[in-house]
């Protein structure tokens, strides 16, 4: 009797069946890339990764980018969906869904690296019967998941701070995942980098969409440059070594026109890239990334086919803020002011109206060659970046004037006016000097809507103080400093819940 | 004396006693209903005349010479010699102890019926029948009890003749059967002879593996009797009863005046339109329905063929069901050897209308008209955006005329249903029988969708490698399943006279498996171009159970009643070591009065005590091999570029090793009484239901395993209710006849645990997704509360009553309004609901009507919360759409992201439905000896009475979403019997 209830499922395969052959591997192995681009296995929607929330809120950069920019002078959105307010409110709670979103798809993806990682142990690999260069190539696969496995861990450092803690030495379901302090999960996260560098591939080496060595020491940079916050001990001596690692041994270079970086065609932008997350209009469908950037900052009188999209979501606008980082606002003679002004107003009376506020032109579905648009109206071709070479720039820069050993002003100064010539189209950008706060303004310039603004603010203290302020910021039209507790998102209730060993965060 | 007796039709009685009281006297009626009672001394007597199954007539007559008197019998109301089928056997309606209730088909619901359930609304107490809507055959949520899971089904188990069918419907609430809107659409109501719906766990653990909410036993039509030719037609015309009350065109142009810009009121038009008078349709239905039937010897017989050809009160909506049933029921061997054969064949051609023109219709421009007068879209008036690749306005509503009659959207589903039975009663051992039964559903459920490529919907959706457009649609899909299952028992019934006692006995195994097998097919556009493929060519779910089951029933004296089962049960959605569950029962009945103290009663005329107790098991997660992590290979449109070369990934998923059965204990205390010769009859039944290791759908914690939420066995629930029915027989004479029954549920229930540790903090897991906010849910299950209560925010009055924009009340005091602020208010459950049947026989006449009530029961009007607000009108996308009126009277904004989520949209949708008037005459014999013709006319939901706001406050999920408006019915019908 017992054998006849044995029943096995039609097209889905066991771990066994997967990984038996290196064909297998590279599947699941990409699944462990896709799942920052993807939110489920039947694109763009239907069969999602997360449950609890809608399937396109599940979206990795998308919710990271909620998180990121929409409590910042950088962004605003009109929608009405409960609890996305709240970001530029400032009112989040352990409840709101989006911030359930982003910590689930993290854990999410630690949770396939892990898998793979185990699945590619040298035990499993002879086991199954593959060696020689098959088999070397999935311990390199098997680094690159450790490396993707340390970035998730440190977008959870960052927003999170505490989050659950596991590797693939702990097996699924049988013990509840500790919680591990964001002093330690720095420390774990630097280790690992460093641990891998040897196994990652030489810079530019590597299939397009897969981290190399840059990548990793492009994220140590970054983790580095925030460590004063995130462990009380800065670390700018670090960030300035491995920013100029990224800078010298990388082989990178500045793209020439900065408003073409973000189009449906910027996977031929190898030059200036490190990582990005890569999307295709008809074969990497979801309704977050590079379609909800695409989609989102379009409505009043922005003409949809010139973004590429067969008609925009009338959401995402920024503050004057941000606009007033560029001399001239937005007919700055700085490239980098893609505001779109036409029948929008600088002043926001009413976030939930699209036309209050400018609206961003930096992200579009169009080719760089001819401005043709991509392969869908309804999902973006754009590939996005998450390290590319002008960050390094800024770390350094920023490391070197806070007095990190090691750093030159001058070559600060000069990556800095590499940056600002690219946007002037010539010298009349460039500076002299530079100090760690013109390097904030200067990061607000470069990387706007790019999922940095609340790290930046929070590192230069300026997030919930009341020392800055842009429009609505705390939910009040002149802006209002709130509690310092909100520097550090609260962990879901759902998890609290599930998860015993889990303290929420202080404050929630 | 002498005279005739005859039936309640005036048909002659042979068989019937007429005795005078206090003699021996007597005579017995021959074969034309004639007695004669001779010899009689002059004088006055009582007479009394009986019948099986009549009311026995008491006569005063006084006897003077030669007396002629005739007689015309009642039937009883309800025989307690009755019938009753139960699992795996049938027992006398006075032998049950367990609560079940049985209805025939003289009860049941008149008019139009599509789907059988529908034949019990409001008739059994403890059943609540709601219809999912008023779409054609779009069937009913049936809940015995309230039902007793979380994230499991909560459908009862339908078993007909012997053959237990899929459970109806998936988790989210789509037909397991593709092609038809619910899977019991394709059982025709008119084969149906009765249902039995086994309510409480001893009667239902016999069934343990699916029993948990309740077991529904319908049994078909069989023949008996002479031959008889039956014909019966019906037809009838539908209307939408009641609009959703939204802004005329004129009231909208002011509005968008008061409150919005020049360029806001520049998108004005002159037009008046009423969109939902220009979705709306006036249906017609027929039915029609042939049968002959009847019994030589050895071999009953009945076949039927019915046709029924529905229009939906939504434009482009019709259904066309052709059914057909054989039913040989032959002997042999001196009834040694019964054998049963059903088998039932269906076919339904339907073409579904596109239910979101409802939403449109409520939410179009009614100052925008209906056509263009352009040919693009088909003509349709769009929204147009002359900067869009496609013309059209992104985001904005399409012309729901255009929604529907541009979308094709045609299926044709075949099913079948059968079974044989073999009964052999043993030549040695009369008293033992063994029985097998071997049967099978199948169906084969085909469609295509066809949707054109001027229609505004898909337009220019896809681009082709050469930059081509191509738009509309034209996919197909297709399903087959089979289901079959064995089973053998012996059963063993035999009276022991010497020590008053009469045993049964049941002993059975019983193998099910369900196999379906999905196609995929590719996404194409209208005109041929292939969109996407699908990465394999069909799925094939499967699923068993293989159970093995008894039953001891033993009755002492006729007075006390003793029944035990136990049913131990394998199912294969779970681990090896996790698969088997045990299920037992035990019930006890007193036929109090049968005991001498009650015996003489003139008043009481039955009682009976029934105490039952039993555990039933749930594994209906729909999930069927998740008990161990399986990688999924990704679809075509999810493939990720590394290289060069985009891959297809695999995914591995989320699994529950631990998952087990789902237990339900259920205790229950009734009593069955008869006043005054029965002529009042009742039942009244206490119960309390504890439902432990709940399937549920619970987060995971992260990191723990591929899927943040799984279906786990975490938390308890417990339900407990009073259900009431009586039956009375009003008046009972020959040529009047007037009955009422009244059916009244009492249910409450309570989730009393949702985690492994209690933990205060958690607040619960939402449910009950709603428009207007991504994701957004507005019930949640929690801990001391019902299940799916509303969780909603605390509105803010102004000193008038009305609601002030965007003010919540603090309820936790941080001084910040957020998702820690929601609170518990009202659930979609009634507390208490009735029904209510009286039926009327005057001579040829008869008339009579259904009533049913429900009160306390909640609703999210998610039609005012959605279009109800400035925000929803003046949408910031740049258009202006109509809105409910109830902005009117809120005055909302909208502007706030919690106003989709406040608790003044939770409204009390208590009602009073009557469900169905009707009236009818019967003709009686058309010609000499045979042919009865009667002619019956009906309307179905005549009324509703409610405070609620919406359009129709039955709504079985609690959520008022553009319901599919369940319309007025008026049908006309007539019955020939030859």
């Amino acid at each position: 009797c017992n054998k006849k209830l044995d029943l096995i499922p039609t097209n889905d395969l066991t771990s066994a069946q997967v990984y038996n052959s290196p064909d297998g591997y590279k599947k699941a192995f990409a699944k462990v890339y896709a799942a920052f681009a993807l939110t489920g296995n039947s694109g763009p929607s239907g069969n999602g990764d997360v449950q609890g929330i809608d399937e396109g809120t599940s979206d990795f950069f998308r919710l990271m980018w909620c998180a990121q920019e929409l409590p910042t002078d950088e962004a605003v959105v009109g929608w009405g969906d409960p609890g996305l307010p709240d970001f530029h409110n400032m009112t989040w709670s352990s409840s709101n869904l989006f911030l359930k979103g982003i910590y689930y798809r993290a854990v999410y993806q630690i949770t396939l690296a892990n898998d793979f990682i185990r699945q590619s142990s040298d035990a499993n690999l002879s086991s199954r019967g593959i060696s020689g260069a098959d088999a070397d190539k999935i311990r390199v696969y098997a680094a690159e998941a450790r490396f993707l496995r340390a970035y998730q861990y440190s977008i959870l450092m960052d927003l999170f701070a505490n989050p659950p803690f596991v590797t693939e030495k702990d097996p699924l379901g049988s013990t509840l995942p500790k919680q591990i302090a964001r002093k330690d999960l720095f420390n774990y996260i630097e280790s690992e980098l460093k641990a891998i560098d040897g196994q990652l591939v030489k810079p530019k080496q590597n299939e397009y969409g897969r981290a190399d060595q840059a990548a990793e020491w492009a994220l140590l940079a970054r983790i580095y440059l925030n460590a004063e916050v995130y462990t009380g001990t800065a670390r700018y001596g670090d960030a300035i070594t491995y920013s100029k690692m990224v800078i010298d041994k990388g082989g990178y270079k500045l793209i020439g026109d900065y408003t073409k970086l973000m189009r449906a065609d910027n996977n031929l932008n190898t030059d200036e890239f490190i990582l990005t997350i890569n999307y295709d209009g008809l074969r990497t469908q979801s309704y977050g990334g590079a379609t909800f950037m695409t989609h989102a900052p379009v409505g009043g009188s922005m003409p949809a086919a010139q973004f590429g999209i067969s008609g925009g979501w009338a959401g995402l606008r920024t503050t004057k803020a941000l606009v007033n980082l560029f001399p001239g606002g937005a007919s700055s003679a700085d490239k980098r002011a893609q505001f779109y002004t036409a029948g929008q107003n600088l002043e926001i009376t009413d976030i939930s109206t699209f036309t209050d506020g400018y609206a961003i032109s930096k992200f579009k579905n169009v080719k760089i060659a001819d401005g043709s648009q991509g392969s869908s109206l309804d999902y973006a071709d754009m590939d996005l970046p998450i390290f590319r070479l002008a960050e390094q720039y800024l770390i350094y820069a920023e490391a070197t004037t806070r007095g990190g050993t090691g750093g030159d002003l001058s070559t600060a100064i000069g990556y800095i006016n590499k940056l600002r010539e690219r946007a002037y189209g010539n010298a009349n950008g460039d500076v002299t000097s530079i100090t760690t706060d013109q390097i904030l303004d200067e990061r607000g310039r470069e990387l706007y809507w790019e999922g940095f603004r609340r790290t930046d603010l929070i590192r230069y203290k300026k997030f919930v103080e009341d020392s800055y302020l842009w429009p609505f910021k705390g939910g009040v039209k002149a802006g209002k400093g709130v509690e310092s507790y909100r520097t550090i998102y609260p962990l879901p209730t759902s998890d609290v819940a599930a998860n015993p060993n889990l303290k929420q965060n202080t404050g929630y | 004396i002498k005279g005739k007796v005859s039936d309640e039709t005036n048909q002659p009685l042979p068989g019937a006693t007429v005795t005078i009281d206090g003699t021996t006297i007597g005579s017995t009626t021959d074969a034309n209903g004639n007695y004669a009672i001779n010899n009689v001394k002059h004088g006055s007597y009582t007479l009394s005349i009986k019948f099986i199954g009549y009311v026995t007539l008491k006569q005063a007559v006084t006897v003077n010479g030669a007396t002629a008197l005739n007689f015309s019998l009642v039937p009883e109301s309800k025989s307690l010699n009755e019938v009753v089928v139960i699992g795996y056997g049938t027992q006398r309606k006075k032998d049950l102890s367990g609560a079940i209730t049985n209805v025939t088909s003289k009860d049941f619901q008149k008019g139009v019926i599509t789907t059988p359930e529908q034949l019990i609304a409001g008739k059994v107490a403890g059943v609540s029948v709601i219809s999912n809507s008023g779409a054609p055959g779009s069937g009913s949520k049936i809940r015995i009890r309230g039902g007793a899971s979380l994230s499991a089904s909560n459908d009862p188990l339908i078993v007909i003749d012997g053959v237990p069918l899929d459970n109806a419907r998936n988790a989210d609430g789509t037909s397991k059967i593709s092609g038809v809107a619910d899977p019991l659409s394709l059982i025709n109501p008119n084969d149906i002879e009765s249902f039995s719906i086994l309510k409480d766990a001893s009667a239902t653990a016999i069934y343990g593996n699916r029993a948990s909410n309740g077991v529904i036993l319908i049994t078909t039509k069989k023949g008996k009797g002479k031959p008889t030719l039956d014909f019966s037609s019906q037809f009838s015309v539908s209307k939408l009863g009641k609009e959703v009350s939204v802004l005329t065109a004129d009231q909208l142009r002011a509005y968008v005046k008061a409150n919005g810009t020049t360029a806001q009121q520049a998108l004005l038009g002159n037009a008046n339109t009423d969109w939902q008078k220009e979705i709306y349709q006036t249906a017609l239905t027929t039915d029609n329905n042939i049968s002959v039937s009847g019994a030589t010897k050895v071999l009953p017989y009945r076949v039927s063929a019915g046709y029924l050809n529905q229009e939906g009160i939504l434009k482009t909506g019709s259904l066309r069901r052709f059914t057909g049933a054989i039913n040989l029921s032959p002997s042999f061997f001196t009834d040694h050897l019964k054998l049963n054969l059903n088998i039932k064949g269906a076919n339904v051609k339907q073409r579904f209308a596109n239910q979101d023109a409802i939403g449109a219709a409520v939410s179009f421009n009614p100052t925008l008209p209906v056509y263009s007068g352009s040919k693009r879209f088909g003509g349709y008036y769009e929204w147009l955006d002359p900067s869009s690749v496609n013309g059209l306005k992104s985001l904005a509503p399409l012309n729901p005329l255009g929604m529907l009659e541009q979308r094709d959207d045609k299926s044709n589903v075949y099913r079948s249903i059968g079974n044989l039975t073999i009964d052999y009663k043993f030549h040695f051992l009369p008293e033992l029988h063994a029985n097998v039964n071997l049967g099978y559903d199948v169906s084969n459920g085909r469609g295509n969708v066809f949707v054109s490529d001027s229609a505004a919907v898909g337009y220019k959706r896809f681009k082709d490698a050469n930059g081509v457009f191509h738009g509309g649609t034209k996919t197909q899909y297709k399903q087959l399943q089979s289901n079959k299952i064995f089973e053998g028992y012996l059963s063993y019934a035999k009276d022991f006279k010497s020590i008053k006692s009469h045993v049964d006995a049941v002993a059975g195994y019983s193998y099910q498996d369900f196999l379906t097998t999905n196609y995929n097919f590719p996404d194409i556009t209208a005109d041929g171009t292939i969109v996407s493929k699908p990465v394999y060519p069909f799925d094939k779910p499967e699923n068993r159970l293989i159970s093995v089951y008894g039953r001891l029933n033993y009755v002492f004296d006729d007075k006390y009643i003793l029944t035990g089962t136990v049913r131990r049960d394998g199912s294969s959605r779970f681990a090896p070591d996790r698969r088997y569950g045990t299920f037992p029962s035990a019930a006890f009945a007193w036929k109090m009065i049968n005991e001498d103290f009650l015996k003489g009663s003139k008043v009481l005329s039955d009682l009976k005590l029934r105490l039952g107790w039993g555990k039933t098991g749930q594994q209906d997660i729909g999930e069927n091999y998740s008990y161990i992590s399986y990688y999924n290979l990704s679809n075509n449109t999810a493939q990720y570029q590394l290289g060069d070369t985009f891959y297809n990934l695999y995914r591995p998923g989320g699994y529950y090793p631990n998952r087990t059965w789902e237990e339900t204990t259920s205790a229950n205390v009734g009593f069955d009484f008869g006043f005054i010769d029965n002529r009042i009859t009742g039942t009244v039944d206490y119960y309390h239901r504890k439902t432990k290791n709940l399937l549920n759908r619970i987060s995971q914690p992260a990191g723990s395993n591929f899927s943040n939420e799984i279906v786990a066995n975490i938390g308890d629930a417990t339900s407990s209710g009073v259900e009431f029915n009586i039956n009375a027989d009003v008046i009972r004479t020959s040529d009047l006849t007037w009955s009422i029954g009244l059916n009244a549920t009492y249910n409450q229930n309570k989730i009393t645990k949702l985690t492994i540790a209690p933990d205060p903090s958690y607040a619960g897991s939402p449910t009950g997704g709603i428009s207007g906010g991504t994701g957004q849910n507005i019930q949640i299950n929690s801990v001391n509360y019902p299940r799916y209560a509303f969780y909603v925010y605390q509105q803010v009055y102004d000193a008038n009553g009305k609601p002030l924009d965007g003010v919540f009340v603090d309820r936790n005091g941080d001084g910040v309004i957020n998702e820690q602020d929601l609170y518990h208010y009202k659930n979609p459950d009634p507390k208490g609901y009735f029904g209510l049947t009286s039926n009327v026989n005057y001579k040829k006449w008869s008339a009579g009507f259904t009533a049913r009530a429900s009160v306390g029961n909640y609703a999210y009007n998610n039609v005012f919360s959605n279009t109800g607000t400035q925000r929803s009108i003046i949408n910031p996308i740049g258009v202006i759409n109509n809105g409910s009126t109830n902005v009117l009277e809120s005055g909302l904004s909208g502007s706030s992201d919690k106003n989709v989520l406040s608790d003044y949209y939770i409204q009390n949708a208590s009602f009073i439905r009557m469900d169905n008037v009707n009236v009818g005459y019967n003709f009686g014999k058309l010609f000499k000896n045979s042919g009865a013709l009667r002619v019956s006319a009906n309307v179905q939901n005549v009324f509703v009475i409610t405070k609620y706001k919406g359009v129709d406050p039955e709504i079985g999920t609690g959520i008022d979403n553009n319901l599919y408006p369940r319309p007025r019915t008026y049908v006309l019908g007539f019955n020939l019997s030859l």
